[in-house]
């Protein structure tokens, strides 16, 4: 359980950083970036992840800030988790994000793991990359070729893989506002509390009307990404949010999801299984939020 | 072949100056370069939570923290704790000896300095509120009611010593 030999670097800049990328790819050096090292150092211990190279961003202070820009709220790649957990302004302007975040691991793991980290992770069970789906965020990367805007649709790309390149850092997540009124929530299950989930639900909508609208939900912890929940989605376009309905809409979520994965601690029915109860409490909870 | 780096880090007041290796977790830096050996290493991949210190402040798992991340950091381990005029122990410490919140104690220097976080936010936690604390540490011999019950009162004993 120690880490094999690696050498490491710690660029004070972005600049910096991207520079190393490059000259490490031009070397064909296995280089891997370290942020806050609370997914990356178990798999190093483990050995299932072996770079040669670590480049570490933790020096690198221009990466951590929360601030508003306009309609969105700006969060620094290496900006620790616990440090959005403390954000009023998370927490008043994006409360599913702060909810999100509130559920990731333990208070150790939240201190010293960064919010760019984990959708840079991209772990299928984790909770961000279906809120990201669901409140359409985006990610700012910054490579050789200079910074680019990537929407969250484009951004998971499969198990652990984003389409962020190798030489390319992710520097910024960007939490758009959520508008007044809108109804939310987020539920998992998981063995222990702070452990990845086997399955969750996140979503937001819309009550205009006495109907349903803009209802966006997506399931973590079931497929290699993190998925859309359309069908659910479009049934509940225009529908009372009454007890009958929210349990077809959930019921539709969890039947048109793809095979979910498998393993020790819950089979692929189960997982189906846990979808449709969750987004049956995450719609009966997103209602009553709903203005 | 890698290249060591020079690390400062000061650990219960006390800097330390080291040549690593990158790959030299923290823990392993506290047990075996300082020979702090009160900071446990368990499953050495961040769950069990046993490595528990604080950097800079925060309660982190030194498993999984490397020895050159806390280059320039202020570490504290539970050797840190107990008071080193008077040489009593820290009101955390004596609470988990009278609440018997440990039995054979591989685990305890994890939660108490988790406890230690979570005390200096909240100086009147509820059960609720430590059992979400510790709920990154294991301890296979208590069952966690008697540790639960040291946390409170530690937190009592801390709130009169600071009234007193």
């Amino acid at each position: 359980m120690k880490p094999a030999n690696f050498d490491y670097h710690a660029p004070q800049t972005l600049a910096e950083a991207v520079e190393l990328m490059v000259r490490l790819e031009e070397e064909g050096v296995d280089a891997k970036i370290l942020a806050g090292g609370q997914s990356l150092m178990p798999m190093l211990a483990m050995r299932v992840a072996r770079p040669e190279v670590l480049v570490d961003l933790g020096r690198i202070k221009s990466l951590d800030y929360v601030r508003q820009e306009g309609g969105v709220i700006a969060v620094g790649a290496m900006t620790s988790k616990r440090a959005a957990e403390e954000s009023v302004l998370i927490e008043q302007q994006q409360p599913l994000f702060h909810a999100a975040t509130k559920l990731v691991g333990h208070r150790q793991i939240r201190n010293r793991g960064s919010v760019g980290g984990s959708f840079a992770h991209a772990d299928p069970a984790s909770e961000y990359p279906a809120v990201a789906l669901v409140l359409d965020m985006a990610f700012k990367a910054v490579g050789p070729e200079g910074e680019r805007t990537i929407p969250a649709t484009d951004f998971f790309v499969t198990y652990m893989t984003t389409s962020l390149e190798s030489t390319e850092v992710l520097t910024e997540v960007r939490l758009p506002i959520m508008p007044a009124g809108t109804g939310w929530a987020i539920q998992e299950f998981a063995r222990r509390n702070g452990d990845l989930a086997l399955a969750g639900v996140a979503m937001t909508l819309k009550v205009a009307d006495g109907v349903c609208a803009d209802a966006r939900l997506a399931a973590f912890g079931v497929n290699a990404t993190a998925v859309r929940l359309t069908a659910a989605e479009d049934f509940l376009a225009g529908k009372r949010p009454e007890r009958a309905m929210l349990e077809q809409a959930a019921a539709l979520a969890a039947g048109s999801l793809d095979e979910p994965m498998s393993c020790v601690h819950a089979s692929a029915d189960y997982r189906r299984h846990l979808i449709r109860v969750l987004a049956e409490r995450c719609l009966a909870e997103a209602v009553g939020r709903a203005a | 072949m890698t290249t060591k780096q020079r690390i400062c880090v000061t650990v219960n007041g006390v800097r330390h100056e080291r040549e690593v290796e990158p790959r030299l977790t923290l823990a392993d830096f506290l047990r075996h370069e300082l020979a702090l050996g009160g900071t446990h290493v368990g499953c050495e991949h961040g769950i069990c939570g046993v490595c528990t210190v604080m950097i800079d402040g925060r309660s982190a798992r030194s498993c999984i923290a490397l020895a050159v991340q806390a280059d320039g950091c202020q570490v504290t381990t539970v050797e840190g704790l107990r008071d080193r005029a008077t040489g009593h122990l820290h009101p955390i410490q004596q609470a988990f000896v009278e609440a018997h919140g440990l039995q054979c104690g591989f685990c305890t220097p994890g939660f108490m300095m988790t406890t230690l976080e979570l005390l200096t936010e909240n100086a009147e936690p509820s059960d609720e509120a430590i059992k979400e604390a510790l709920g990154g540490n294991l301890c296979r011999c208590t069952g966690y009611e008697a540790i639960i019950a040291s946390v409170r009162l530690a937190a009592q004993r801390l709130r009169e010593q600071k009234n007193a």
